[in-house]
């Protein structure tokens, strides 16, 4: 079968701004500032440093497939998708698509604030390639699908933040493409209305659509998708099964993983009530580097310094899944009733994570602190530990490690007997 | 033209993009659609009493009113739409990096937009000709026809400065004073028996010129200057194939350097 979308070898290559570094005779600056004006008028790059946003990017996917494309900031995901929406053409390569392609990189593209909303909904449609006809043949799904029925008539710049994205979403949604392109759309919008539109995906998927979906939600990639592809540094750094592409990923770590936690201490940004001085992990009071072991109970010791007195200081761990699941999540005093108050000085708080709770798979822990009902003293997944658990346990546990599906093991109190009394009731009656 | 026959296929997009510049023109606005006969009528008095009344510019013997006002209407159009057209795509980024369309549907629009403010002034004069001195004439129907040459122009001129801008925002500077002076090098407020005969050609070298003498001879029932008009429509056909050619050649890019 055709595939729906055939990438081959694509690369972009953009010119960075500002001049060239280095030293250059003033000629040479004059000779090149009077020749590049024209270069831009002419349509070539201006020349200077480049920098390859894609490099040499191959993939292909089959009719009826939802691909989800994940990645850093910067990796060249948006980039890819406006080649394959035609926005902007490769500088190498080529991208070929067979169907018709409708591309939502953002949405309410063309919204004109003065505009009722009835009137955006036509202008946003024919933007995004409908016919009028189609249009007015679906606007009352439209109105329904955006709950902005009463407001339809009123110009777009009254409109609430929700109700603008609700309309403009609703438009989207009723687009009836073969190749459905979309970029991070679903960061907008309350929970509920991300459920719909979710919903919604799910059912041009169901129609045998072909989906490419760009977001930083993993949850919704792996809802929506299959199969994703990690883009990293402008090219393709895995391709395959969701679940297992996005463990990749994140294991992959950001910025903080892979480099030296106490670097990442070392610069957080300063808080004039909580200074971090260090995280370690132990079992059994051993330091450990990322593997531990499943039998064993895991110790998390978090030194800080409270600069100055503060009532409901709180210091948080969160354990998190390689697939971005928060499991568990616990501060330092959660078993006390009241709120305390922390006096300034250095604190050491130990959280021990159960022997056997761990199932044998990569996990994540986070360090948090935060003033209650106040504010966060740290950057969020600023400090993170990665940890990955291998099975020491009892040997009947050991089929944990080929069929590991829970996310947690806690050892369930079991407690099996054989009742007797039924037998009787089970007899036939006469 | 490569781009033509994608071009048709999003017509129903080109007509939504003028219908929308229209609507917004005239939103929250008090007088709405008046303001189109407010500007060529102030203009037209002021110029009256300026150049009619004070420095006592000849107008081959018509009241200098309505001679100035048949010249005004169609350079006003023209004017306003390449002004609008040149600017067009800048303040379109946003749908640049986001959509794909045949991009020369913007600049094409902007030219569009105008046209409305055309039909409403143009059929204001209509009505008030016979007040101002003048009277109807066959000659009228010529008018539609030179439209086309203007339209040519302004589509040219238009999709050319707007890709310009893309590129160096200068442009867009430079074009308010391009048409300024663009005016003046016109017979918009003088005759062009005013410039001597062995010196025609250097003022038939805009092709406005003949086109805006045209449109007066249309309202005012004088023979049309055939041969001048000849070549002001061979040369609107090259500003069209060249600005668009232009346009369509660095269009490619215009996303990466908007």
């Amino acid at each position: 079968m055709m595939p729906a979308i055939k990438v081959e070898n694509l690369s972009k290559e953009y010119a960075v701004g500002g001049a060239r570094k280095g030293s250059r005779t003033v000629r040479e600056a004059v000779a090149e500032g009077l020749k590049s004006p024209f270069r831009r008028l002419i349509g070539e790059p201006p020349a200077g440093e480049r920098f390859f946003a894609l490099r040499d990017v191959s993939f292909e996917v089959a009719p009826g497939e939802a691909v989800g494309i994940i990645g850093r900031n910067g990796a060249g995901k948006s980039t890819l998708l406006k080649i394959l929406s035609r926005i902007t053409e490769p500088t190498a390569g080529r991208a070929e698509l067979s169907g018709r392609i409708s591309s939502l990189l953002e949405v309410g593209t063309g919204f004109h604030p003065e505009l009722t909303g009835r009137e955006n909904v036509f202008l946003n449609g024919a933007l995004l390639g409908m016919s009028k006809a189609a249009i007015r043949r679906n606007f009352d799904d439209i109105v329904a699908f955006s709950e902005v029925e009463k407001f339809i008539d009123t110009p777009v710049k009254r409109y609430s933040s929700g109700m603008y994205v609700r309309l403009a979403f609703a438009v989207a949604a009723n687009l009836d493409p073969e190749i459905l392109v979309l970029d991070e759309v679903l960061a907008v919008g309350d929970a509920q209305f991300q459920k719909k539109c979710l919903g919604k995906m799910e059912e041009v998927r169901k129609k045998g659509r072909t989906i490419l979906f760009v977001s930083h939600n993993m949850q919704s990639v792996r809802f929506t998708c299959g199969r994703v592809i990690w883009v990293d540094g402008g090219t393709v750094a895995h391709d395959g099964d969701a679940a297992d592409t996005i463990g990749r990923y994140l294991r992959s770590g950001d910025p903080s993983a892979g480099a030296d936690l106490g670097e990442v201490i070392r610069t957080l940004p300063p808080d004039p009530a909580f200074r971090l001085e260090g995280v370690s992990l132990t079992q059994e009071g051993r330091p450990v580097r990322q593997a531990v072991e499943s039998a064993k109970p895991v110790e998390i010791e978090i030194r800080y310094r409270v600069l100055q007195g503060t009532t409901g200081l709180r210091v948080f761990i969160d354990l998190c899944d390689d697939q971005d699941t928060l499991l568990v999540q616990s501060f330092h005093d959660e078993r006390s009733d009241r709120i305390s108050t922390m006096e300034p000085g250095l604190y050491v708080s130990r959280a021990v994570i159960p022997a056997n709770l761990l199932g044998p798979a990569f996990y994540e822990i986070r360090v948090r602190a935060g003033i209650f009902n106040l504010r966060s003293c740290l950057p969020p997944r600023a400090v993170r530990l990665p940890v990955k658990v291998e099975n020491t346990g009892r040997a009947s546990r050991a089929y944990f490690n080929d069929t590991f599906r829970a996310k947690l093991t806690a050892e369930i109190d079991w407690d099996t007997v054989r009742d007797t009394t039924s037998v009787v009731r089970e007899t036939p009656c006469p | 033209m490569p781009g033509g026959r994608e071009l048709w296929a999003y017509r129903e997009l080109l007509w939504v993009l003028v219908l929308r510049d229209i609507k917004v023109r005239y939103k929250q606005t008090a007088l709405g659609v008046l303001w189109v006969l407010i500007r060529p009528l102030s203009t037209m008095v002021l110029f009256t009493l300026i150049f009619g009344r004070l420095a006592r510019i000849p107008s081959d013997g018509y009241p200098y009113a309505v001679f100035v006002f048949a010249a005004l209407i169609p350079w006003t159009f023209f004017a306003g739409a390449v002004g609008a057209s040149g600017n067009s795509l800048v303040g379109s980024a946003g749908l640049i990096n986001k959509i794909y369309f045949p991009r020369l549907i913007i600049p094409v629009a902007a030219v569009g937009s105008g046209l409305v403010d055309l039909a409403i002034s143009a059929t204001f004069l209509l009505a008030v000709m016979p007040l101002l001195g003048a009277s109807w004439s066959p000659n009228l129907l010529g008018a539609p026809v030179l439209l086309v040459a203007v339209l040519l122009i302004a589509i040219g001129v238009g999709s050319l400065f707007s890709a310009l801008t893309v590129a160096y925002r200068d442009f867009g500077s430079i074009l308010g004073y391009v048409l300024q002076i663009w005016m003046y090098a016109t017979p918009v407020i003088y005759p062009s028996s005013l410039i001597p005969e062995g010196w025609r050609w250097v003022l038939h070298a805009n092709p406005m010129a003949a086109l805006i003498e045209g449109f007066r001879s249309a309202v005012l029932g004088k023979p049309f200057d055939l041969p001048a008009l000849g070549v002001s429509f061979a040369m609107a056909a090259v500003i069209f194939v060249v600005g668009v050619a232009y346009f369509e050649k660095i269009e490619r890019r215009f996303a990466d350097i908007i």
